[in-house]
């Protein structure tokens, strides 16, 4: 089912796997996406303890029936959607380049 | 059964008129589906569409894929009636879009085909860890399927004004029946368009109904919530803050942070779900999909919130559970207030929509994992042309659809929240473990996989059935049925205290992982990890978009 030009072998992967620039290219993935999970779920878990716990800090009234628990909930959309726009932004832009020179290094033969 | 004894004076809105709004979608989206289909001839066509779908229309797929009834009607019912424990619900689900997007979708994209077991099975042993994927897979697609089709038999009666025991069945297998037909002939393409005009209605007929509410009351939220609030009197203040639900007591408070727990890792272990990123053509595109995913279904949620505390606000929490759907009927009653008629016709025809497009989704997986994964791949060990493989993938489409048919008949009356969180549970606990260590730890191995899928499955179900859910919890007034699935109250065999078993069993399967992965000896295929995590990456080798 291969589209590509020539049959790749499994060393060819382990070379690319090893050089500078394919770490390098793991490193900035992780140090990017581990983080990011980390401090979302770290915000997702704070909300629903505080909902369980700490049902009357969240029911303190804002303004009008607008209360604390209902900014709290709100916040996570927000957060979601702007985790969701930087993680876009720098996969497009520090995230393909990177990607697409290590992809082409191996379509056009040794590393 | 005592939906069936309240008075007819409660089915609102004219049935002729639901069911001919009903009869132009399926009409409008067949026609769709056959012209789809007319290069439906290779397996990446029947099972992913051909990959040639963009990122934006399998994003919208995919919010037609997860917006399930459970959400639709499930959610705008829970707000309304538990105010913001209701509102808990649609966070969660949203939230864990973000596991999606950055840890699995445009890596799964990247190495497998058309399964969740191809990726699973990329580096270990492949017999052993396919036939665990695939068993998962039907697991959480059947329990999904089952609760999709019991929510079809409930709303039947308040929507179409049917509440007769066969009037029901019917619709539930003409439901099954409509559905298999869409899978048969559209394929994943088919499938994915249904989903497409299926979410653009939800979401268009929720911000009618989401203006429509906030122009009463003065474009406020607040003046909406203090209406819903004066207009239940048994809730009264309670309605806006957390814990009329779940605050009851401390066990409640731990069964619902292992709901949570599950809600916010299971949509990433969803089968049905990670077979949408196939059927785009690249990482990149898989990425785009959840972008637009998680715009699309934030907004709905967002809107839901709206729609929840309007149903209490005009309609009323008294109105909503003396109808035939109770908390089910929150949506289709609000429309009903709102604009009579005509907009109860579309809602309601909406909700059918939602039920019909999610059964079609759920079936093609199912049907892709046993064909694909056992019979392809276990049983004939990858000796099987393709025209074979996609063959028995549409018998097995017909034998789900059928297996869906009488298994809604059967559940009709059962509690359909429990099944969706009975498949989230699994899909958090199987599925998720094994596909993080399998794409991020060098070292995980066939025994690892092994043990943390089954035994997630295992402690999931095992779990569930011993929970108050299926016996033993106190009857709501005395002498009457118990609200577990078996409502005789004098049978009781439950011991574990959680209706959520996910606190429990999610910790366990990732630790079932890395104990089988370090006792055994099997060491990490180098060349193969090499493959896979350089494919991941690069996108090297990912499969390409059918060119017809």
């Amino acid at each position: 089912m291969s589209n590509e030009a020539r049959e790749h072998t499994g060393t060819e992967y382990e070379e690319l796997q090893r050089t500078e620039e394919f770490g390098e290219l793991r490193r900035r993935f992780r140090r990017f996406v581990f983080p990011m999970t980390a401090l979302f779920l770290a915000w997702y878990f704070l909300y629903v303890l505080l909902a369980a716990y700490a049902p009357d800090f969240m029911s303190q009234k804002v303004w009008g029936e607008i209360n604390v628990g209902l900014l709290f909930g709100l916040g996570q959309f927000v957060s979601t959607f702007v985790i969701t726009v930087l993680y876009v932004r720098w996969a497009d832009r520090e995230f393909d380049p990177r990607a697409q020179a290590l992809h082409d290094r191996l379509e056009g033969g040794r590393p | 059964m005592n939906a069936f004894v309240v008075p007819a004076a409660t089915n609102v809105g004219s049935p002729a008129l639901n069911i001919t709004i009903f009869g132009i979608f399926v009409a409008v989206t067949l026609v769709i589906v056959i012209r789809a289909s007319r290069r439906n001839v290779s397996a990446a066509d029947y099972y992913a569409g051909g990959r040639a779908f963009s990122g934006r229309q399998n994003g919208i797929a995919i919010a037609g894929d997860y917006l399930s009834a459970a959400s639709f009607l499930g959610i705008a019912g829970a707000i309304a009636l538990t105010g913001y424990d209701g509102f808990l619900y649609s966070i969660g689900f949203l939230v864990a879009w973000l596991v999606a997007l950055l840890l699995v979708a445009e890596l799964l994209r990247n190495t497998g085909r058309f399964t969740m077991a191809d990726v699973l099975s990329f580096r270990l042993r492949q017999r052993p860890v396919r036939t665990a994927a695939a068993i998962s897979t039907l697991v959480v697609s059947f329990f999904y399927l089952l609760a999709q089709m019991a929510g079809a038999g409930g709303l039947v009666s308040l929507l179409l004004g049917l509440d007769g025991d066969t009037a029901q069945n019917i619709v539930i297998a003409l439901v099954g029946v409509i559905m298999i037909t869409y899978v048969l002939i559209g394929g994943m393409k088919g499938t994915t368009y249904v989903q497409i005009v299926k979410a653009s209605l939800l979401i268009a007929g929720s911000i009618v109904m989401t203006v429509w509410v906030l122009a009463k009351f003065g474009f406020s939220l607040s003046n909406v919530m203090g209406a819903a609030v004066d207009n239940s009197p048994k809730a009264g203040e309670k309605l806006l803050g957390p814990g009329l639900k779940y605050g009851t007591s401390n066990l409640t408070k731990i069964d619902f942070i292992s709901l949570s727990l599950a809600l916010v890792l299971g949509t990433a272990g969803l089968p049905h779900v990670l077979m949408r990123f196939y059927t785009v053509p690249s990482s990149k595109e898989a990425r785009k999909s959840v972008e637009w995913a998680i715009w699309l279904i934030g907004l709905f949620y967002l809107l839901s919130l709206v729609m929840g505390y309007g149903a209490a606000a005009l309609v009323g929490p008294g109105k909503i559970l003396s109808a035939p759907g109770k908390a089910n009927s929150a949506a289709p009653l609000l429309a009903f207030e709102l604009g009579g008629e005509i907009l109860l016709g579309l809602i309601s025809a909406i909700a059918f929509a939602t039920i019909l497009a999610v059964v079609a989704g759920l079936t093609i997986t199912a049907s892709a994992s046993f064909a694909h994964d056992i019979y392809a791949q276990v049983i004939k060990r990858g000796q099987v042309n393709a025209d074979a493989e996609v063959r028995v993938a549409r018998m097995t489409a017909l034998v789900i659809g059928a297996v869906a048919i009488l298994g809604g008949i059967f559940a009709k009356n059962q509690n359909i929240a429990f099944l969706v969180a009975l498949a989230f549970a699994v899909a958090a606990s199987a599925n998720l473990p094994t596909i993080l260590y399998s794409l991020f730890w060098k070292r995980f191995n066939t025994r690892g996989a092994l043990w943390s899928l089954y035994g997630g499955l295992i402690s999931v179900i095992t779990l569930i059935v011993f929970s108050p859910v299926v016996s033993g919890k106190a009857p709501l007034v005395e002498g009457g049925p118990s609200p577990s699935m078996i409502t005789d109250p004098s049978v009781d065999f439950s011991w574990f205290p959680l209706d959520n078993p996910g606190i429990i069993s999610i910790p366990l399967s990732f630790f079932l992982g890395w104990l089988g992965t370090v006792t055994s000896s099997e060491k990490a295929n180098e060349v193969k990890f090499a493959e896979m995590e350089v494919r991941s990456l690069t996108g090297h080798g990912a499969e390409k978009a059918v060119a017809h």
